[in-house]
């Protein structure tokens, strides 16, 4: 296996031809003839109040409106990890635009109409808005049922508060490390919530035929995980795992936010309400925004204590996250930056807590990044200051603490083989760091920003990839797999795996996409684990197949399977040098014996991969005693960029970035995942900026007030650079990166700022025009006015950590 | 009231029947059964459902289906009917689209371009496309992509 012929090239991704010539098809493009309903949900206009009654009369007395359904219709919790939802809530609602109840009709006009004449009478209660008050004495309950909920093991629910969750790390003696540190330096970061913006809106068609089966066509990552939760929630009316099928064709991209289950299970519900009858339930654009799931917000306190030589003595870093009214994926977010949030470092005393708060706002999960583009904000802010505390060069002082392979992390298990000094080094080479730049302009300066990255993938421990294999009479073809295609060139890198061990090319290689029916179990393409995970069991099916081979050539030729091996497409003996059988000859007919009969038959593969050294048991007060995460993916940023002294406005000349891939099974690939990633990031700093009101509504769920980066918004260079420390366990070595390539963004350019103006700005996003009023001596925390970016309108550094709840423990 | 409305679509007569107020992306996808132009915003933000009117890009979420009778209407199911175009082999080799939703537009977007200004900058090729959103690929592949299909021509 020394030389590789398929890994580490970039081929033509298998599915662009489909792209290029508008072929491929994605949910909502599937014709399901004149039968088909149209849903249109009726959305409640307040962040906190319970439902006093719900008039659906008037709506079904429309022509065309064939149900109106309402929560009375499904009494069923749902959820992920934690089942803190109801289809349609019956009690209460907790964030604007939550849905209440749903009109199903002939089309889509005629739902939309009669959705406006369904009557929910509502008693206001006051809605928790703001963190603080969340976290109060006595305070409003978002779900005074918490106790109540099953869930996970490893989530700590606080009955009678509003916390979901609340994930401790504690490693050595913090206080002892920060007495005998020669500086310790403390300061509160903000990162507000943010929204995926895939092109592609949610979209589902169930149909609950006259048999009974469920056969769900959804815009997903996560279609096994979509059945398993939509099972559960079902249950009670009869419905099984077998009874239900998840298609998923192509989605017009995911970044996390078609992960688990969220307006999907509506659907389900309302197909089952129109039995025989497809029903196509497609968000809006705002709703896009608003009922889905969003970033979670976050406030931070990190203290740092280090040695005068540069030496990271202890940490103490405290997360108060804003979820949102349901937290049923959104608090793993919280427990994983709670097991994780001493970034890329080796830091001996370590104390993090990270709290899930429940408040009025719409629902937190899944993003990109799961957590660690909000943490690193802030860490990552940190250390640079630090640094120049200590009269240190930032990226000399990440190097020196940089974790390396087998050091202890915060939870006790150990570092995975790691290339975060190479990363390091290539980084500050590629941004020439430490030279300075001049602009041309007068009236602009230019400044250079550093930040490390790490992230691990974060799964229940026992989260399991499969792969079917077979071959086509002509010896090319067909993996099932349930790992989606999001755009991240899944389906590629999957027929280069099999390429590999198969040394069948990749042009006759089909990958197909999940249909839960046929392709077996895949847990979720999150995490950016699917090339690891599901790139093995793609893998051991391929070998399982080549064992096949082997073995029939061996039975009906009497040769040695010992001294067979693969090369182009055909059987080889290192006996026989004259000895090629082609695989088309056989794999599907079988080899003919000098008795005219036949051994063999068709060849197919199956192949599993579990990690089953993982566990999330631990000590609920320390996190020691598991090994929660099976790896970490590292990696090195910066950034170059101009800055307007007028007028704030920032330029980005130039972005880098390099990931430890452990193996690039498709070097372009993880290229455009850089390119791709790092815009996606920037963006979260420099464009996209969320506004509620103090109802908590929000006030630009659209394209036009929610900028995203246009072409014309592109830095004008990213340099992408592959770093290749093997990940022992992986696929040819290989571990993912897609994530990973939008968390170093914002503090790699708040960085930037500081060095280009001196200015140190710890609230997320950084505008242009925040920039501006900073330059004039504004805090733009003290103008904000009457909108918020997440639950916390006060001015940041005035956030009181020490509540009672926190004081508990 | 539903009225006839005739159109050229990708080259071929076509008669439908539409309400005052039907939006042409909706009549296309759903009475004429095209579907590469693709909802994404529904207000003329995004680009998605980008297409031709009588050859200049247009958003079909923006359009009235009634205001193109006797017009002609290309989506990109109409550009590759004489084998891929340049453009698209370009695309192909740059690698240069992740989940494709955004494709349908950025390819009429920048076709338009390349008919307009066949050897454009890399300036051009980023006007071009500046109002077809796409949240994957950062934009790179695409616009080498557009520049090279330029140079290929040349």
């Amino acid at each position: 296996m020394s030389e590789l012929k398929f890994v580490g090239t970039s081929p033509q991704r298998i599915d662009l031809l489909e792209k290029v010539t508008g072929s491929a098809t994605y949910v909502d493009d599937i014709d399901f003839g004149a039968r088909l309903l149209h849903a249109e949900i009726v959305e409640t206009p307040y962040a906190h109040a319970l439902i006093k009654s719900i008039d659906t009369s008037k709506a079904e007395k429309v022509p065309g409106v064939v149900r109106v359904i309402t929560g009375k219709n499904f009494p069923h919790r749902f959820g992920l990890y934690m089942q803190d939802r109801f289809i349609f809530p019956t009690d209460r609602v907790r964030f604007v635009g939550e849905q209440v109840a749903a009109v199903v009709a002939r089309d889509a006009k005629t739902a939309k109409r009669a959705a406006k004449l369904v009557r929910v009478e509502y008693e206001e209660l006051e809605p928790v808005l703001d963190l603080a008050k969340a976290l109060r004495d006595d305070p409003v309950l978002v779900h005074p049922d918490l106790g109540n909920y099953t869930r996970c093991p490893w989530f700590f629910p606080q009955a009678g508060t509003n916390i979901a969750h609340w994930r401790k790390t504690r490693k050595g003696d913090v206080e002892k490390a920060f007495k005998e540190a020669d500086l310790v330096f403390e300061d509160t970061y903000t990162v507000p919530r943010y929204s995926h913006c895939a092109i592609e809106p949610h979209v589902i068609v169930g149909l609950y035929d006259l048999s009974g089966r469920l056969t769900l066509w959804s815009a997903s990552q996560s279609p096994y995980t979509q059945r398993n939760v939509m099972a559960q929630a079902l249950a009670p009316l009869g419905l099984s795992h077998k009874d239900i099928r998840v298609v998923t064709p192509y989605v017009g991209g995911g970044f996390g936010g078609k992960a688990g289950v969220s307006m999907e299970i509506i659907c389900a519900a309302l197909a089952i309400m129109v039995k025989g009858q497809p029903v196509k339930v497609r968000w809006s654009r705002a709703q896009e925004f608003y009922n889905t799931y969003q970033r979670q917000g976050v406030i931070a306190r990190i203290k740092l204590g280090v040695k005068k030589d540069g030496t990271i003595t202890a940490i103490e870093h405290t997360l108060h996250w804003d979820a949102g009214g349901y937290v049923e994926y959104g608090a793993n977010v919280v427990n994983a930056v709670g097991l994780s949030a001493t970034g890329p470092y080796r830091i001996p005393n370590v104390k993090i807590d990270s709290v899930c708060v429940y408040t009025n706002l719409p629902p937190s999960g899944p993003y990109r990044g799961f957590g660690y583009s909000e943490f690193h904000f802030g860490l990552e802010s940190h250390i640079t200051r630090v640094a120049q505390k200590l009269r240190m060069d930032p990226v000399a002082f990440r190097k020196k603490n940089a974790i390396r392979e087998g050091d202890t992390l915060a939870y006790g298990a150990k570092m995975n083989p790691c290339g975060m000094q190479e990363a390091i080094d290539r980084v500050a080479a590629e941004i020439d760091w430490g030279r300075k730049e001049v602009s041309k302009d007068p009236n602009k300066v230019i400044g250079k920003g550093f930040s490390c990255f790490w992230k691990a993938p974060a799964m229940p421990p026992n989260a399991a990839s499969c792969a079917f294999i077979k071959f086509n009479e002509d010896g090319s073809l067909n993996i099932t797999v349930s790992g989606m295609e999001i755009g991240q060139g899944l389906l590629t890198v999957m027929a280069q795996i099999a390429a590999e061990v198969l040394t069948v090319p990749v042009e006759k290689i089909r990958v197909e996409l999940p249909d839960t029916d046929r392709n077996p179990y895949e847990w979720q393409t999150v995490g950016s684990h699917v090339t690891w995970g599901c790139g093995n069991a793609v893998k051991a099916a391929a070998l399982e197949i080549r064992g096949k081979i082997f073995e029939v050539v061996e039975r009906a030729l009497g040769m040695s399977r010992d001294t067979l091996y693969l090369e182009d497409e055909k059987v080889k003996s290192r006996d026989r040098s004259d000895f090629a059988l082609p695989l088309r000859d056989f794999v599907i007919n079988g080899i003919q014996t000098k008795h005219g009969n036949f051994l063999g038959g068709p060849i197919l593969g199956s192949g599993m991969f579990m990690p089953e050294f993982t566990s999330a048991l631990s000590d609920p007060e320390t996190s020691q005693g598991g090994h929660p995460n099976v790896h970490y993916t590292v990696g090195a940023a910066a950034a170059t960029i101009e800055v307007d002294k007028k007028t704030g406005k920032m330029r980005v000349l130039k972005a880098t970035l390099a990931v430890d891939a452990g193996k690039a099974i498709n070097p372009e690939l993880i290229n455009s995942q850089i390119v791709g990633g790092v815009l996606q990031g920037l963006a979260t700093v420099l464009y996209e900026d969320i506004r509620f009101d103090l109802k908590g509504k929000l006030l630009n769920a659209n394209f036009t007030d929610y900028k995203i980066p246009t072409s014309l918004d592109m830095p004008v260079e990213t340099v992408p650079i592959i770093v290749e420390t093997p990940q022992p366990d992986g696929p040819f070595g290989a571990r993912g990166v897609a994530e990973h390539t939008m968390i170093p963004a914002a503090a790699m350019v708040a960085n930037a700022i500081d060095d280009a103006l001196g200015l140190r700005m710890k609230t997320l996003p950084i505008t242009g025009e925040k920039v501006a009023l900073a330059l004039n001596g504004i805090d733009y925390e003290d103008v904000k006015g009457s909108t918020m970016g997440f639950c916390y309108v006060g001015h940041a550094d005035t956030y009181k950590f020490h509540t009672k709840a926190q004081a508990k423990k | 009231m539903k009225t006839q409305i005739t159109l050229k679509l990708n080259g071929e007569t076509r008669r439908v029947d539409v309400e005052p107020n039907d939006i042409l992306l909706d009549v296309l996808r759903e009475s004429l059964g095209v579907k590469s132009p693709k909802i994404g915003c529904e207000r003329g933000d995004c680009g998605a459902c980008t297409g031709l009117l009588d050859g200049k890009s247009v958003r079909t979420c923006l359009i009235l289906a009634i205001e193109v009778d006797g017009h002609e209407i290309t989506t990109l199911e109409g550009l590759s009917g004489n084998g891929l175009t340049e453009l698209q082999k370009a695309l192909l080799e740059h690698n240069s689209f992740q989940c494709g939703f955004c494709a349908p537009g950025v390819v009429l977007s920048a076709s338009e371009l390349l008919k307009n200004k066949p050897a454009p900058t890399e300036e051009d090729a980023k006007e071009a496309i500046s109002g077809n959103l796409c949240r994957c690929t950062g934009y790179k592949p695409i616009i080498d992509a557009i520049v090279a299909a330029g140079r290929k021509r040349q």
